[in-house]
């Protein structure tokens, strides 16, 4: 840590104007393949460290952190909500695979941004500001961006059908939606640049200004616009709340504000298809993460546990395999 | 068939001794095991009481749906081919109907407090 202290301070002029160095280095959190680090200037711009450690393991979909830095910054040129990137820095450096940004103020738990009091104000624009975001996003030249992978709903299908057939289970509503959504797979002609993990959870949301940046970025790739869109719908990122762009929000007020922003038409019927395949996804993850506790990878209760929230999606499959006949 | 005590009562002391003597003892990543831990003894309890009633009334909408006996492995095995070949269309009424029923039960089993159950008339 006094290493990581010493190499952010020589790029303290870089984070803010008049900085010689940095303070308050603390560790926020650490998976294994990514680590979250806050700290300040001593002229107290406040910042986040994202960085790889040494040696990763896990998240095989995670796209490089120079990746990630080149899509938010593309994303806030074209006027989407998400935090500056300040400084990046490569692989074998003496910081690391790395990159440093603004850190924002506000709310990243999805049951308090859906529930709680101090959000009620908000909550009526936030699923509008949701929608103006993803426009921005999709709307990001994908000539110049780095190498990203092209999925599609088949694509994606397969994916997951993969995972449910290798845990042996014998669901008969995952066969139903994995038929169900492969017959109706839509393609893409041009396909934009996706998050790929938009959800309730990943939105910073502040009580007056609303949403004020858009985080996560590992699972960008390009592909159908209607995948975000159908991700924050999904019904295990409403925590609770009662409407269904992430707990908060309307379809109609996420599309409209998409539209609004210059995002091009979307139908609701796209963004219900990949709400179902969202469902699907959830669910089948539920299940590798059980199957992390069959094979004895982790025998805590809480991987075992995880297994009987897989039944949560698969009734949310059934009610809009109801909802669409 | 055992009782003094029930497995149930088992169950709930092993719970009350988790939440009220084990728990407050806890940090951080023991602490959230511990309540899954609470919730995992919960779900089995329900299972308990709600299990067979639930596995006998779906092997009985089987038996309907597929036209012929069995138990519930093979019975549902079979259903899971017949979606997966397309004998069986993923929005035909009566499968969605088995489906629904099953799935019902068991959120009410797993998960009770999930809002999918409520909305699915559970």
């Amino acid at each position: 840590m006094d290493d990581l202290q010493q190499a952010l301070s020589a790029i303290a002029p870089q984070l803010g104007p008049g900085a010689t160095t940095i303070v308050n280095l603390r560790r926020l959190s650490g998976g294994a393949s990514q680590e979250t680090w806050a700290f300040e200037t001593d002229t107290g711009a406040p910042l986040i460290l994202r960085r790889k450690p040494p040696s990763p393991t896990g998240s095989g979909n995670a796209v490089p952190l120079a990746t990630e830095a080149a899509l938010i910054r593309a994303a806030a040129a074209r006027g989407a909500a998400v935090p500056q990137v300040l400084a990046e820095s490569a692989p074998g450096s003496e910081i690391g695979e790395a990159y440093v940004m603004a850190r924002l103020e506000g709310e990243t738990l999805g049951k308090r941004i859906a529930r709680d009091p101090p959000f009620a104000e908000v909550r009526k624009t936030l699923a509008r500001d949701c929608g103006a975001a993803l426009a921005a996003i999709h709307g990001v030249p994908t000539e110049g961006l780095p190498p990203l992978a092209t999925s599609s709903a088949l694509l994606e299908i397969e994916k997951y059908e993969g995972v449910y057939r290798t845990s042996g289970a014998e669901r008969p509503i995952f066969e139903a939606a994995i038929r169900y959504l492969k017959d109706r797979a839509p393609t893409v002609d041009r396909p934009v640049l996706v998050h790929g993990d938009f959800r309730n959870g990943n939105i910073m949301v502040h009580p007056d200004k609303g949403l004020v940046g858009v985080l996560d970025w590992e699972l960008a790739h390009l592909g159908d616009p209607a995948e975000d869109m159908g991700w924050i719908c999904t019904r295990s990122w409403r925590f609770g709340g009662d409407k269904p762009v992430g707990g908060f929000g309307d379809y109609a007020d996420l599309l409209e504000g998409y539209e609004a922003a210059g995002g091009t038409p979307i139908p609701l019927e796209r963004v219900l298809y990949w709400e179902m395949l969202g469902s699907l996804k959830w669910g089948c993850m539920c299940l590798t993460m059980y199957m992390a506790y069959a094979t004895g990878s982790d025998a805590s209760v809480e991987r075992a546990m995880i297994g009987r929230r897989t039944s949560e999606t698969e009734i949310d499959l059934v009610n809009l395999l109801e909802a669409a006949r | 068939m055992i009782t003094h005590p029930t497995s149930i009562e088992l169950l709930e002391s092993v719970v009350r001794f988790i939440e009220e003597r084990a728990a407050p003892n806890l940090k951080d990543r023991d602490a959230f095991h511990a309540r899954v831990a609470v919730n995992a003894l919960n779900a089995i309890k329900r299972e308990i009481a709600a299990g067979q009633p639930a596995e006998d009334a779906q092997v009985e909408r089987l038996r309907d749906l597929l036209g012929h006996d069995g138990d519930w492995t093979s019975l549902n095995g079979e259903l899971c081919a017949k979606i997966r070949d397309g004998q069986i269309a993923p929005t035909d009424a009566k499968l969605l109907a088995h489906l629904k029923a099953s799935i019902v039960d068991q959120v009410r089993i797993d998960q009770p407090q999930y809002a999918g159950l409520k909305q699915a008339g559970g």
